[in-house]
């Protein structure tokens, strides 16, 4: 692995990647590389361990074999001290939000600032202003989660996981449950602020026209292996039966409609 | 036969598994506590979360505690005279005894299921992964400063139930039924011993208040994240914790008072 060659382009890189959860493969052997400053999607069915790649992209799984390179590091082989030192430069928008429960929202995006820097609190206040603003949610600083709608509480934690101006960040269905409007923002707001703060956007969904609108390049997987692969143009025109199904959102195909049951005739007149 | 077999072997590794993750975390936990010094106000509202609020209901059934003890007490006591004993007899009971354990069945139903609630509810809603994300270690941020706050409340919390029984039987056996009032005060101050007495108490609640404290923050650590999981993690809290401080409570008075 060319480390400077890393650095330059590709943020991270995942190798041979094997992940199991109990007897069920999840990952069996899957590349993948994320590269700097674009918007990469990964896309699939639900269950194909989407989050489960994001979790094992920030260190928060093992993988039983393979490897995965975040910034030049192989971040199964890092202290814990180290890891958490790497996640410095990481952020995460959670599905759920995953908002501190006890705490309003200026405080929830000030938190990672109050614990990672010896900054004054004008100037926190300054900073974490700027990025509710960035989300549209400046007068909104003084509500507690409870009091937010599914699509505000995640833009507060996308204020959140921008507040250190990360190199990478990665989002875990972001459009999952949102109205038309909260998905239009969500929508705009990654793209948007992939390219004003130059950040590597990972983008994990199966919402495929959304993530289609904002990504330079988008894999495909499924049970377990990368299905295809490409630019949103060129999966739109991809040969691929399965892909084809996916990306139209065809109830019937490669992937049956039905689940796996004895002959419907045979099973109705036994 | 086999079935059973199969069932037992694989109950007894679940069980030998779950008591090593157990022992990693309270390892961990106890790694975690120096990180609280440099902040001490995460230990400060940890303290009023689950030592203050247990406040009322330690007092209301402390004084009812020793109410009820001392009314039963006099009247087996005036059997044979020895009614003016009833001061000393309370409160040694009281410290050594019904403080230490009362207190903590009391704190494992209302504090630890509140903290196992909230950790599990924290797993659930991805909280506790947020934190990790953003390199904020969960062990040290939140559950090192509930651990502390519950090792140092429960203490506490049982000398002032000790205090309001004592003073609950004061009312009942001074003021309603008779007993002298020096006598009461006088044997109670001449026969407690502090060491043998009110601070083998303290120790016993400090013993449970560690056990407790590890219980309820390990289950909802470990719990499945799920509605159903943190359910299950809350009951496991409160069962787990009231059995372990009526065991502990045995060994603790065979070791302190008995020739075992």
């Amino acid at each position: 692995m060319n480390s400077h060659e890393m650095k330059e382009d590709i943020i991270v890189k995942v190798r041979n990647l094997h992940f199991s959860r109990g007897d069920r493969k999840i990952f069996d052997g899957i590349d993948l590389d994320f590269h700097r400053g674009k918007v990469t999607a990964i896309m699939g069915p639900s269950g194909t361990g989407k989050t489960t790649l994001l979790k094992l992209i920030g260190g928060q799984l093992r993988p039983e074999q393979g490897t995965i390179w975040v910034n030049g590091e192989d971040i199964n082989k890092l202290s814990h001290k180290k890891l958490y030192s790497i996640r410095k430069n990481m952020g995460m928008l959670f599905q759920s939000g995953a908002l501190l429960t006890d705490m309003n929202v200026f405080d929830n995006v000030a938190f990672p600032l109050r614990e990672h820097t010896n900054l004054s609190e004008t100037q926190i206040r300054d900073i974490v202003l700027i990025k509710l603003h960035a989300v549209g949610l400046r007068g909104a600083r003084n509500l507690m989660p409870s009091e937010l709608s599914g699509g505000m509480a995640r833009r507060v934690a996308l204020a959140r996981a921008i507040v250190r101006d990360p190199a990478m960040i990665m989002y875990d269905e972001p459009f999952t449950g949102q109205d038309p409007i909260s998905m239009g923002v969500l929508v705009q707001l990654i793209r948007l602020l992939n390219d004003a703060l130059g950040m590597t956007s990972i983008v994990v969904s199966h919402d495929v026209k959304e993530t289609a609108a904002i990504s330079d390049h988008i894999y495909v997987i499924s049970q377990g292996k990368v299905v295809d692969s490409g630019t949103p143009e060129e999966l739109q025109k991809t040969t691929s039966a399965w892909v084809q199904q996916f990306m139209l959102g065809l109830p019937d195909g490669p992937v049956p409609f039905q689940y796996p049951a004895k002959d419907y005739a045979e099973e109705l007149f036994d | 036969m086999l079935a059973f077999l199969e069932r037992t072997g694989k109950n007894t590794l679940s069980v030998i598994e779950s008591m090593g993750r157990s022992h990693i975390f309270l390892l961990n936990l106890l790694l975690g506590i120096p990180s609280i010094i440099p902040r001490p106000r995460l230990l400060t509202k940890q303290i009023y979360m689950v030592g203050v609020l247990s406040l009322s209901i330690i007092v209301v059934s402390g004084t009812f505690v020793g109410a009820v003890f001392a009314l039963q007490l006099f009247y087996e006591l005036q059997k044979y005279g020895a009614e003016q004993s009833l001061g000393v007899i309370n409160a040694i009971s009281l410290v050594r005894e019904l403080g230490p354990v009362v207190a903590g069945l009391l704190f494992a139903g209302r504090a630890c299921s509140a903290l196992s609630a909230e950790i599990g509810l924290m797993k659930a809603t991805e909280q506790l992964s947020s934190l990790e994300m953003m390199a904020i270690d969960p062990v040290k941020r939140v559950l090192a400063p509930r651990f502390m706050a519950g090792f140092i409340s429960l203490p506490i919390l049982a000398l002032t139930f000790s205090m309001c029984g004592i003073l609950g039987g004061h009312v009942v056996g001074v003021e309603l039924l008779g007993v002298d009032v020096g006598a009461f005060w006088s044997q109670m101050q001449v026969k407690v011993n502090f060491v043998d007495d009110v601070v083998n108490g303290i120790i016993k609640s400090m013993v449970f208040a560690f056990v407790v404290s590890w219980i309820a923050l390990y289950q909802g650590y470990d719990c499945v994240p799920t509605s159903e999981g943190v359910s299950r993690a809350t009951t496991k809290t409160v069962v787990y914790s009231s059995l372990w401080i009526l065991a502990l409570d045995f060994i603790l008075t065979a070791l302190m008072y008995g020739e075992i």
